[in-house]
């Protein structure tokens, strides 16, 4: 039996990623520690100290409301980052996507093992994180395996989606403000930090439509069990929906930008 | 006390431990087109580059208009413009900011440069194009805005780095004619082409460098004379008889020259040669006697095609 | 003692060679007038880090003890946040941006044909990027007193201290740029500038490191914050004096290491 398509395209991603494996697994560890270091026992000292945040944190510290959020805003970050100048670089830079398209595989398969590999890339990163949080009294539970996938799909209803649309860029100059006004945005007012309830009347009902929000109430509710997820179907329905549709859009664009 | 623009003894350039000029000496006279011909790496945009103040000489002298560039690097450069070989346009900026800005560079006042500016784009026929953004313009119309913007400051010595590469022959043209009018005006030129044409046409002197050193020099004329015959006879065969036949031809004229696609035989009379190669029975599949150029000279001096 | 000889003590000897530094200025504002979008989202992302301390953390913290006074959260947090903000914008400018003028667009080689110098290069990106930050230091001083976060009138004094921060930590960058191979090694600048932004009394007072707070006092950028700080709240002490010196020492090592490497780096 042949090897499947998308895992030829896999290996592709893969052999290159042997090269910088070390540097990207090091920043999605160091990240999220010193998140938890800074804000999680800094800002959390002064957070817990003060009568309102009980109530604000529905009697949780502020160290195990922030930690599992990181699982989430990591898989985020991993997910977009790479959907934007690598996926381009596949397409307008190394022409590698373009490469093989000349050979038997299809832009569809192109794409089908391009979600692998963001799944790959992004599960890597989870897991180191979860591994973080399993050092800490607070956050070393069972659920962490839960939240590992719950978080890896966070991450892909933002790779598929942003790497279709990468897909039609003729250059990378659009890149940074997708960070900027898309990710960073979400990242600090998605509800990693502090409740989404605090936000402004009106902008809540954009905090629901991101997935982020939805990635962190999952993996919040699995991490710490005094927790109540809340509708655990429509958070997972939600995420599923933008990783399918974006897979979909992935398949489309690829083979529009390979078989013009 | 010469007058020389660039006088240039035993000048060498050296990176880490690789040679890339060694030892060559030169003279460029003022109002004079001077060119420097060689095969890939034979060290001219090294020599250029040092010409230019931008790359410290490793030893030996080097003068241009008189000063150090050690020293002076700042004063010659703001008495020069400069073509490299590849274009660095700075991208983010339009046609005519490209210009604009880099006259102030040479601290040009605004109104100055935006005058030389309409006037340049002008003269390289890129009026139209003035509030584009560089990046999507063609690779000649590249070249030219390069051209155009090495002489915002009126130079009195031009350096120009395989200026036609990348041209259609109708742009090259143009630019001859635009380089001839500049030597007109008293401009000192100083260039480097892998085009025989070129050089035949533009230059007053020449050198042909290879591997770091100066292999010959003189005008095109005298080097033709001295390193070639009158004439030369081509030969062409079917594929892979080359060699079979150039053991045959051995003797014929005064060089022979084998190349992968076609024998030279180097004759004062082409004719008379050709008429030999046929008493020996052999038979080419194509013949022709033409006039020696300067390539012959190339192919003999550093023993390459041109075309690599 | 002449000027020029005192100026020979402080400056690298290296940089008297600038003899037009501000041209560089001038390109970018050639280059922003056109690309002004660019200038003004540049703005866009410590203005959400402001937003969210105000939105969020206000009401989760209340109130910092600092000095013995009682201050409002976010009052306290933003002169951080401002000066957090000037050490990023000068660092994202003379490292991203100058590694893609020096190793891609070629525009360092394009000057340097030119009567500039490389001390001219390397100046003036540092300028440039000094301009730009201040720009945002003053966009960032009348946020802040649009959210009612401005507690002293001796505010305006940030933006000079901004302008100082931007100074040692665009030379600092540009100094690192001068040693980037790559565009990965850019890693190696967000592995120092979040822990910087996190672990420089910005978010909670010196107090809550407890034992640890000597370590602190290694930040370049806690020198900053102090400082900024200080003109919010409207009080300024000798000691400042000593906050500025760490910043402006940090600017000589820079420039000096800039100065050294650059004439090699361009002119090869
Ligand atoms: N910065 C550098 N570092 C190391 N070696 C260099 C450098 N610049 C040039 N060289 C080497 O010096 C030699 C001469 O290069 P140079 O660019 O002067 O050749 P050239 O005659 O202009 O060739 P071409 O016709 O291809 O432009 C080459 O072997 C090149 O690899
Ligand atoms: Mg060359």
């Amino acid at each position: 039996m042949s090897t499947p398509t998308a895992v030829r395209v896999w290996e592709n991603h893969l052999l290159r990623y042997r090269k910088i494996w070390g540097s990207h697994l090091l920043g999605a560890f160091v990240q999220p520690v010193l998140y938890l270091v800074g804000m999680g026992l800094g800002v959390g000292a002064l957070v817990d100290r003060s009568t309102d945040s009980i109530v604000l944190l529905d009697g949780i510290t502020y160290f195990e409301f922030l930690a599992p959020a990181l699982l989430a805003t990591t898989a985020m970050m991993s997910g977009g980052q790479t959907s934007l100048w690598e996926v381009a670089d596949g397409f307008i830079w190394s022409h590698r996507y373009v490469a093989m398209a000349s050979t038997p595989l299809r832009p569809r398969e192109i794409a089908d093992g391009l979600a692998l590999w963001h799944t790959t890339r992004i599960a890597l990163a989870v897991t180191a994180v979860a591994g973080v949080l399993a050092l800490f009294d607070e956050t070393r539970t069972w659920g962490l395996l839960v939240a590992i996938p719950a978080a890896v799909l966070t991450g892909l209803a933002f790779a598929l989606p942003i790497s279709a649309w990468s897909s039609t860029r003729k250059n990378g100059s659009s890149f940074p403000a997708v960070i900027r006004f898309a990710l960073i945005p979400m990242f600090l007012f998605g509800g990693a930090f502090f409740p989404i309830d605090q936000l402004p009347e009106w902008l809540q009902p954009v905090a629901y439509v991101t997935p982020l929000w939805h990635g962190i109430e999952l993996c919040r509710g699995a991490v710490i069990p005094s927790v109540d997820a809340g509708p655990v179907a429509v958070h997972v329905a939600v995420l599923l929906a933008y990783a399918v549709v974006g897979l979909l859009a992935c398949r489309a664009t690829f083979a529009k930008a390979l078989r013009p | 006390m010469s007058d020389a623009v660039i006088i240039a003894s035993d000048l060498r350039k050296q990176f880490d431990n690789f040679v890339a000029v060694d030892g060559i000496d030169f003279e460029v006279r003022p109002g004079e087109s001077f060119g420097f011909l060689g095969p890939n790496g034979a060290g001219k945009t090294s020599t250029m580059r040092m010409i230019g103040c931008v790359s410290p000489i490793t030893s030996g002298s080097l003068t241009v208009f008189g000063l150090d560039p050690n020293v002076d690097g700042s004063e010659i450069r703001s008495r020069m413009g400069v073509v490299p070989q590849s274009d660095q346009l700075d991208p983010e900026l339009t046609v005519a900011e490209n210009l604009l800005i880099y006259g102030r560079y040479f601290d040009i006042s605004r109104s100055e440069c935006r005058r030389r500016t309409v006037e340049l784009l002008d003269f390289v026929q890129l009026s139209d194009r003035a509030n584009d953004q560089v990046d999507p313009l063609s690779g000649g119309m590249k070249r030219r805005l390069t051209i155009a913007r090495s002489l915002i400051n009126e130079p009195e010595l031009l350096l120009l780095d395989e200026p036609t590469t990348g041209l259609d022959p109708q742009a090259r043209h143009v630019l001859w004619d635009r380089l001839y009018r500049l030597k007109q005006r008293g401009v000192t030129l100083v260039l480097t082409t892998h085009y025989m044409d070129e050089a035949e046409q533009l230059c007053d002197r020449l050198v042909v460098m290879d591997e770091g050193r100066i292999a010959a020099e003189g005008s095109p004329r005298n080097l033709i004379d001295r390193y070639s015959t009158r004439e030369v006879l081509e030969l062409r065969f079917a594929i892979g008889e080359n060699d079979a036949n150039a053991a045959t031809l051995e003797g014929i004229g005064e060089r022979c020259e084998l190349l992968p696609d076609r024998i030279l035989i180097y004759d004062d009379d082409g004719e008379e040669a050709l008429g030999e190669v046929h008493r020996r029975g052999v038979d080419p599949v194509a013949s022709l006697v033409r006039r020696s150029s300067l390539e012959d000279v190339f192919l003999r001096l550093t023993g390459r095609a041109l075309v690599d | 003692m002449t000027s020029r000889a005192i100026a020979l003590r402080i400056v690298p000897v290296e940089l008297l060679a600038a003899r037009r530094p501000q041209r560089m200025v001038e390109r970018s504002v050639m280059f922003y007038r056109h690309a002004w979008l660019i200038l003004v989202s540049g703005f866009f992302e410590p203005l959400l880090y402001l937003l969210s301390v105000q939105v969020g953390f206000s009401s989760l913290i209340g109130e910092v003890t600092y000095d013995g006074v009682s201050y409002d959260y976010a009052e306290f947090v933003a002169p951080a946040l401002m000066a957090a903000a000037a050490m990023n914008g000068a660092i994202f400018d003379a490292t991203g941006n100058v590694f893609e003028k020096l190793r891609h667009s070629k525009l360092y080689d394009t000057v340097l044909a030119t009567p500039m110098t490389a001390s001219d290069v390397a100046l003036g990106e540092i300028m440039g990027a000094v301009t730009r930050g201040s720009l945002y230091s003053i966009a960032f001083v009348i946020t802040m007193w649009a959210m009612g976060l401005v507690g002293s009138p001796l505010i305006v004094l940030a933006v000079p201290a901004c302008v100082l921060i931007g100074f040692a930590f665009a030379s600092v960058g540009m100094a690192f740029t001068t040693y980037m191979r790559s565009w990965s090694d850019l890693e190696y600048i967000n592995a120092v500038t979040l822990p910087l932004l996190l672990f420089s009394a910005t978010f909670y007072p010196l107090s809550a490191y407890g034992g640890w707070s000597w370590i602190v006092y290694f930040s370049p950028l806690y020198h900053g914050v102090v400082i900024v700080r200080g003109c919010n709240l409207g009080v300024l002490e000798w000691s400042m004096l000593g906050n500025m010196a760490v910043l402006l020492g940090l600017s000589w090592v820079g420039l000096r290491f800039t100065a050294r490497r650059i004439d090699g780096l361009l002119l090869t």
